[in-house]
């Protein structure tokens, strides 16, 4: 199977893995072969690499698509049929525009930007990267201008915070537990039970009082909101859930990332979310099964001096223990997944930052099974 | 007279709290066990923390060891553990706050709004923290440690931690959580105290956190104590041997000969981007940079670790 079998029908495709691992890069060839096939797609991105772009005309953070110019594609042999759109994701705008939307008033909306915990917690980085991600996500579903969605998810070390950090910023802005603190005569006090008063005495003691009195505001200020955010967030999950959305994982074949893979997978499994398929980035790929370095010199020893023939059988074998590594690693994947859904991608000789290097990736997504397995033949001889 | 060793590194090692941060997959938590057990080779007792759902120092060593929360001794003097947020709160609940806390500890309600709370999860990891590098720790029956090395968030959610106790106590202004956040927050800001290393790989991305991290708390008065590129690839070829490579790659058919000449010409490419890299990141840092070499090896176990160690020791 290759990417566009993967994403046949589906209109959401959200790229996830840990750190490091070409994910960026990853959404962004994917992308532009679901493009080139002839779909309108937009990829959303958080923080590409500078190179990368420049190269798609991502200057600044927009937080609105943008088409990517068709001169800028117009690079190598891939005809693009359909259109490229990309963007860079602005959490902190992306946090005010959600609040401007869903606020009764614009009066309402300022006093809430203007409120200190809010302040923080749409800046704070762990979180609100991946709420706004997915907010943003939904919101360009709705809109309905687009085939398909690629959302390259927040770098963060672990790939799962994709899924949970969402749910905790949510749980925190709906509010209900520190309501039930906040009204010591409410239902919500006496559904704790005896316990409740010290304990929210307990709370103060610990916390201050100011911070207690802080979030009492802030919970004032968003009053009814704190519905249309549980409201959202049933939504976003149903959108994830959809069988129009495809996760596809992407990892290196270190030992890692194959491990964060694995979970991931699992997630994805127990929680009924639809799981298309994995790119492993980076592959050292048996080249000519182990050689002793011995045999490597004497087969260079007619166009090589020895010296030199002995470095680049150091080489070799160096390449191998990391072959070795790899498919160590990638046999413990596919013990964990259909072999079919499994893209590799060969370790290049230098970082993608261009529509070129792009397109090197993209052979190895889209191509067909013949396609792909010649082109790794083609990196022995 | 102390050892010369000791000298060797005049600064770095005696610190009693260091953070190691970069891009996520640079090898924070391998460099973060190898400075451990080179601390601990010279003495020091010393323990790594990682933080909540990493689960990768001690997956280092055992699947076994991989309790949370537990000290774990790993090699002699080296000390690691696994900090939960939960876990640190309970724990904190319960020496600060007797009875009520203990209560408090055991609400749900409670445990679902403290965790939901943001940046509640950074001060509770980093509050445990703190505490390891107390000599007198409020854990009843620990032994303090000389060194706490933290295997600290990639490098964005790396800032957040390390600004969210005085973020907290901004936000509180009094009470109890004002004041922690605060002692935390001054320890941070102790330069004699804390450090903070970034580990980088030589690639385009790792390297730009690295520089856009330096600026970050530079802004916040933490200079980088150290920078570490990790895993560079060995200069193996001259450019002039290069030319040599390509024309071999002309004249011989045979395939393990080809193939032996490709996997070096593409070795070397990569090797050179990489030193382009490197020396970005040379020009622009002003502290001390140490290259750690790339490791060629299936699992990267005790004995890789104890190579990364000497390497470390070498240079610092």
């Amino acid at each position: 199977m290759n990417v566009a079998e993967m994403l046949e029908g589906k209109r959401v495709c959200v790229c996830a893995g840990s750190g490091g691992v070409g994910k960026t890069t990853t959404s962004a060839a994917v992308a532009l072969g679901m493009a080139a096939a002839g779909a309108k797609v937009a990829v959303v991105t958080i923080d590409p690499a500078k190179r990368l772009a420049n190269a798609l005309g991502l200057e600044q953070l927009e937080n609105e698509p943008r088409r990517v110019e068709a001169e800028r594609l117009a690079t190598g042999d891939l005809e693009i049929n359909g259109e490229l759109w990309a963007m860079m994701l602005d959490p902190k705008r992306t946090f005010d525009e959600l609040i401007d939307r869903i606020a009764p008033d614009p009066a309402r909306a300022r006093e809430i930007k203007d409120n200190r915990v809010y302040r923080e917690l749409s800046t704070a980085v762990s979180g609100s990267q991946e709420l706004t991600a997915i907010a943003k996500l939904y919101e360009l579903d709705q809109e309905h201008r687009f085939d398909l969605l690629v959302l390259d998810t927040p770098p963060s070390r672990n790939a799962l915070e994709f899924l949970d950090a969402p749910g905790r910023l949510n749980a925190f802005l709906e509010g209900r537990a520190l309501k039930a603190f906040m009204r010591p005569t409410g239902l919500g006090i006496r559904a704790l039970g005896r316990g409740a008063l010290p304990l929210l005495g307990g709370l103060r003691r610990i916390t201050g009082i100011d911070l207690i009195s802080d979030l009492s505001v802030f919970f004032q200020l968003l009053g009814d909101m704190t519905n249309d955010f549980s409201e959202r967030a049933a939504q976003v999950a149903q959108l994830l859930r959809a069988p129009s959305t495809a996760f596809v994982l992407v990892t290196s074949a270190a030992r890692e990332p194959i491990d964060e893979a694995i979970w991931f997978g699992q997630r994805l499994q127990d929680e009924g979310l639809p799981f298309a398929g994995v790119v492993v980035n980076r592959v050292h790929h048996d080249l000519l099964g182990d050689r002793e370095p011995r045999e490597v010199r004497q087969s260079l020893a007619r166009v090589l001096a020895p010296r030199l023939a002995s470095r680049v059988a150091e080489n070799f074998r160096d390449y191998h223990v990391l072959a070795r590594r790899d498919s160590h690693n990638l046999a413990r994947l596919t013990g964990q997944l259909d072999e079919r859904r499994l893209l590799l991608v060969p370790q290049l000789d230098d970082d993608v930052h261009d529509v070129e290097g792009l397109l090197r990736i993209y052979r190895y997504l889209f191509g067909s099974q013949a396609e792909r397995d010649r082109l790794i033949e083609d990196l022995v001889a | 007279m102390p050892p010369a060793i000791f000298e060797a590194v005049p600064d770095l090692l005696d610190k009693r709290l260091l953070f190691v941060t970069g891009k996520g997959g640079v090898g924070k938590s391998t460099i973060a066990i190898a400075l451990g057990l080179l601390a601990a080779r010279r003495g020091l007792r010393t323990i790594v923390a990682e933080l909540a759902s990493q689960e990768r120092v001690q997956g280092l060593f055992s699947e076994a060891e991989r309790e949370q929360f537990r000290e774990l001794e790993l090699a002699p003097r080296l000390f690691t553990i696994s900090i939960d947020p939960q876990q640190a709160m309970e724990e904190y609940l319960r020496v600060k706050a007797g009875t009520v806390g203990q209560a408090l500890a055991s609400s749900r309600l409670f445990q679902a709004f403290a965790m939901a709370t943001p940046g509640m999860r950074e001060l509770l990891s980093i509050g445990k923290v703190w505490e390891l590098a107390q000599l007198n720790r409020r854990t009843r029956g620990a032994a303090p440690y000389d060194l706490v090395i933290v295997d600290a968030p990639a490098t964005g959610h790396g800032v957040g931690l390390l600004r969210t106790p005085r973020t907290f106590a901004d936000i509180a202004r009094v009470g109890p959580i004002a004041h922690q956040g605060r002692t935390i927050a001054d320890t941070i800001a102790d330069r004699d105290f804390t450090g903070v290393i970034a580990v980088a790989t030589p690639e385009e991305m790792p390297i730009n956190e690295t520089l856009t991290l330096a600026d970050e708390l530079a802004k916040d008065g933490l200079p980088l104590d150290l920078v570490i590129v990790n895993a560079l690839y060995p200069a193996r070829f001259e450019a002039a041997e290069i030319a040599e490579l390509a024309s071999a790659l002309s004249r011989t058919r045979s395939a393990l000969a080809r193939s032996a000449l490709r996997a070096a010409l593409s070795e070397h490419t990569r090797a050179a981007t990489q030193r382009e890299q490197r020396d970005r990141l040379r020009g622009r840092v002003n502290g001390r940079l140490v290259e750690l070499p790339y490791l060629f090896a299936e699992h990267l176990g005790l004995p890789q670790l104890r190579q990364l160690a000497d390497s470390l020791e070498a240079a610092l």
